[in-house]
């Protein structure tokens, strides 16, 4: 069996001036380019961005779990399929479920389920979509941040939006956001995501090793990168409906929130001038 | 009660919205000292209540609301009908205004009927009763449906009914708005097409500014167009 801790490194992946090769320092992220809502036929969608990685997400639901005997009579599924289009990476990826892409599906979905409220939505599903139309190291993180602001746009109620980022160690040094060459010729990788609000940990996994020191330094790192993607995403999902808010601001002065509920109109009721006028009726009786 | 303009916060799941003294509304919940947002909407603050309107998202289910739906199944003594929601909503026969022999519900209701009614009861595991007991409640013989996402049927009825008042009186159709998004219109063909634009219109152009009045452009326009045109 071939040793393959101790493999020749076909790649220096870190200069002498400490960047790395794309000229990143250690704790640089890659650049982010977030946008949601692209889809018109999803009910939450969110394209991202994410230096070589192009991932869309789409959310549906909640809705009607299928088949029947998955639905629990208490709580919604949350069902995630994460695929990566054959042309994502270099070499043809065959498509369809594969080993890895069920294995982060799981993950996935295991991570959203802790943060949406499912126990209001009883025999439900909500389905998470996540397409990676180009892969650079990365994507499962990638993925899930976009499909959060997906179930964001979606209306679906969460305890906070999900932000994921990855750590790594390369040429001995942790660092943040591995990109491809770093990501195979490097000595670990470990995504992580949280619930940026409370640091509680939805996802953990890590390739290659670290030792406590290292794991310990690139946690505080990942927790940052976290914070700055979630502070992303939020204004992200603020530019998307700040204008519609705007517009709101309109109606909602005058008749309350929950809009008149019922529009029960008879089909064609009184003339418009002979209805009922509140205003004019109360100068009348002061009269 | 102040009447000013008040500023309207658009708040993201996770976002505080509010302390140990508020009371969670809507679309909130309570973690620690702290009322969150669940929701991504509108922050409300009502006599110590504070809550989050939705901006996006399906059509969920509220007794006494008013919808549009359309027959999916039906028993011997029941109908199953689509309202856009998550689940099917029942309707029984003892909630129809007609007198219904056992097993012979597709007298009144086949499968793909559509049909205006009201929300009876949604129970805590969202089984949701429907009733015709209701003056407007009938099943549609004629006219078209057209869809509009739920969370934008407030702008479809505009302030008071303003925007709904208006397309009635340009385009001269019957309209109903159910909640769950469904809208009704009859009258004649060219009418209802208008009618059907201009809700995508309204779908599209929900948060630019001005909005009654693009609609009211678009109508104008195309009333002008056409020599047999009806214009009040």
């Amino acid at each position: 069996m071939e040793d393959i801790e101790h493999l020749e490194k076909k790649m220096k992946l870190i200069d002498e001036n400490g960047l790395r090769i794309d000229g990143r320092k250690p704790i640089q992220l890659r650049p982010i380019k977030m946008e949601v809502g692209v889809l018109k036929k999803a009910d939450g969608s969110a394209y991202l961005e994410w230096g070589g990685n192009k991932v869309l997400a789409a959310v549906y639901g909640p809705r009607e779990a299928h088949p029947r005997h998955m639905q629990d009579p208490t709580r919604a599924l949350v069902q995630c399929r994460y695929n990566m289009a054959p042309f994502s990476v270099t070499e043809r990826k065959r498509p369809g479920p594969d080993r890895r892409s069920v294995e982060i599906s799981k993950v996935i979905s295991e991570a959203f389920n802790s943060v949406i409220f499912t126990e209001q939505f009883p025999r439900a599903s909500v389905d998470i979509f996540i397409e990676i139309l180009q892969a650079d190291a990365g994507t499962r993180c990638a993925g899930l941040t976009a499909a959060s602001m997906a179930l964001a746009d979606a209306g679906i109620p969460m305890r906070d939006l999900v932000a994921s980022c990855a750590v790594g160690k390369i040429d001995g040094i942790v660092c943040l956001d591995l990109r491809k060459e770093e990501d195979n010729y490097g000595d670990a990788d470990m995504p992580v995501a949280m619930i940026p609000r409370t640091g509680e940990i939805l996802l953990l996994q890590m390739d290659g090793h670290l030792t406590l020191e290292e794991f310990d330094r690139g946690f505080t790192m990942v927790k940052d990168a976290i914070g700055r993607i979630y502070e992303m995403q939020k204004e992200a999902l603020r530019k998307r409906y700040a204008v519609s808010a705007e517009e709101l601001e309109e109606p909602a002065e005058q008749a309350p929130p929950p809009e008149p509920r019922s529009e029960p109109e008879p089909p064609e009721p009184y003339p418009p001038e002979q209805q009922f006028q509140p205003d004019q009726d109360d100068m009348e009786g002061q009269q | 009660m102040n009447s000013g303009p008040v500023r309207r916060e658009i708040v993201i799941p996770g976002d505080v919205i509010g302390d140990r003294n508020s009371k969670p509304g809507q679309g909130s919940f309570v973690e620690g000292d702290s009322v969150y947002s669940s929701l991504l909407g509108i922050k409300t603050a009502n006599y110590g209540r504070v809550g989050v309107i939705r901006l996006s998202g399906r059509y969920m289910p509220y007794p006494g609301d008013f919808v549009i739906g359309i027959v999916e199944d039906r028993g011997p003594s029941h109908w199953l009908i689509d309202i856009n929601a998550p689940y099917p909503a029942a309707l029984h026969p003892a909630e129809t205004p007609w007198r219904v022999d056992f097993g012979d519900t597709g007298r009144f209701l086949e499968i793909g009927d559509a049909l205006i009614a009201t929300i009876l009861s949604v129970d805590e595991i969202k089984r949701i009763q429907l009733t015709m007991e209701d003056r407007s409640a009938r099943r549609i013989t004629e006219g078209q449906i057209v869809d509009i996402s739920p969370s934008k049927v407030a702008r479809l009825i505009g302030k008071r009914g303003s925007m709904i008042a208006m397309l009635k009186d340009y385009t001269g159709t019957r309209m109903l708005v159910g909640q769950n998004g469904r809208v009704w219109v009859d009258g004649n063909p060219r009418d209802m097409a208008i009618v059907a634009r201009a809700v995508e219109i309204i779908e599209d152009k929900a948060q630019v500014l001005g909005l009654t009045e693009s609609v009211r452009a678009f109508l104008e326009g195309e009333y002008q167009k056409r020599p047999d045109a009806r214009l009040r």
